[in-house]
């Protein structure tokens, strides 16, 4: 019985030395950032990995959504005669819920667990040591630019994700389902705002964006240096970012609207 | 892949962002309507604006001027006291006795604010005071007016 209780307080202890062990390192990685200014080209090639190689799945996604809540919430409206009103429907939740959250969630699928691995075999076959051995500091070279890149692409495929939504919406909306197109626009742009809507959601995906290529890079550097381990990390990877992404999502909801 | 094929495609990735962040502030949201703090502000106090909301369009004709600027209640009259902001090119386009109504766009729409040009020679400028207003129309109200008639008419 005390056997038990002693391996969930070592569980609890463990969790805990781990949380702290990745803020450290963090805060590593934020310092080891302005060191990126006379390198931007390592932050380029970040740029491409994580932003350019995901855009396409999130150009396919953002129109599927957009084209699925047109369809939804026409059904839903058209109960109350209210059709017209499916552009502001279909905007705000894009841009306030479903662009930062669903970019963020395909972000950690596609960008970030690829980020892990990556990081997790350099570790698995020495490359890491190897770079420590030549005074190469890994947290500039290989951590710093991976962080910042995916800071910066998660708002920017959040914006692209809300835009190409907005369109799908009016593919389905306008062209299929025949709500006035006039009117899908101007009572969209009479209930978004933007800066409380667009910036806010792009705030929101900001935080996403730093957190999701925090755990990713984290999640690389710590794990077992076995091809096993590697798997095990990327896993925890997409496991817990979608859940910090979601948690997080509540909270920062919450706070701002 | 070669570091120029990368680049190019980064810059690709930054201009489909920057039409992304376009079509957000200009089609979705509508950015341009914040453009509007060259224009002049014109007050208006409501006996209820019911649910006008800062941000609002206002239109004269059916045309969009400018837009409300700030609600709050004015503890001296008893009244909501409304101020709109109109678009610089409407500079004295309004006469003293212009009316200004809340009106609501279609059943279940957005309430907006309706101003009526009359006929007086004297124009409002920066800051003036529209007197004759109109409140909006509140649908619980309505109902219990067509109620009480009814019942009085028994």
């Amino acid at each position: 019985m005390i056997d038990r209780i002693a391996g969930f307080g070592r569980f609890w202890l463990d969790a805990l030395e781990r949380f702290g062990r990745s803020q450290l390192f963090l805060a590593r990685m934020l310092g080891a950032l302005p060191s990126l200014v006379p390198r931007f080209g390592l932050l380029v090639r970040q740029l491409h990995a994580n932003g350019v190689m995901t855009l396409s799945i999130i150009l396919v996604s953002g129109l599927f959504v957009g084209m699925v809540l047109a369809l939804q919430a026409y059904n839903l409206l058209q109960g109350f005669g209210a059709e017209a009103a499916l552009g502001q429907a279909v905007a705000l939740t894009l841009v306030r819920e479903l662009g930062p959250v669903i970019t963020g969630l395909l972000f950690a699928g596609r960008a970030g667990s690829a980020m892990t691995a990556e990081i997790g075999l350099m570790k698995a076959t020495e490359q890491l040591s190897g770079l420590e051995m030549m005074a190469v500091d890994p947290f500039r070279r290989v951590y710093a630019p991976r962080l910042f890149a995916g800071f910066l692409a998660l708002p920017m495929l959040a914006a692209m994700f809300s835009a190409v939504g907005v369109m799908g919406g009016y593919l389905v909306g306008v062209e299929v389902l025949g709500v006035d197109a006039g009117a899908y626009w101007s009572n969209m742009q009479g209930s978004v705002a933007f800066v409380d809507d667009v910036l806010k959601g792009l705030l929101k995906a900001l935080v996403f964006g730093l957190v999701v290529s925090w755990i990713a890079i984290f999640e690389g550097a710590d794990c077992v240096p076995t091809s096993e381990g590697v798997s095990a990390a990327t896993t925890r990877t997409v496991v817990y970012s979608s859940l910090s992404v979601l948690g997080l999502d509540f909270l920062l909801t919450a706070v701002m609207f | 892949m070669n570091s120029r094929a990368t680049e190019i495609l980064v810059g690709v990735f930054m201009l489909i962002f920057f039409a992304a962040m376009l079509v957000l502030a200009l089609r979705v949201s509508n950015l341009t309507g914040l453009g509007s703090g060259a224009g002049y502000s014109l007050n208006a106090s409501f006996d209820n604006v019911g649910g006008l909301k800062s941000g609002a369009p206002v239109s004269a004709s059916g045309v969009r001027v400018g837009q409300v600027s700030s609600i709050v209640y004015d503890a001296d009259r008893f009244s909501a006291h409304v101020t709109m902001s109109v678009n610089e090119e409407f500079v004295g386009a309004f006469p003293e006795d212009t009316t200004a109504s809340i009106y609501t766009a279609g059943l279940l729409g957005e309430q907006y604010v309706g101003l009526e040009a009359g006929a007086e020679d004297i124009m409002l400028g920066d800051g003036d005071e529209v007197t004759l207003t109109q409140s909006a129309l509140v649908l619980e109200r309505l109902i219990g007016q067509v109620l009480f008639s009814r019942s009085g008419a028994e």
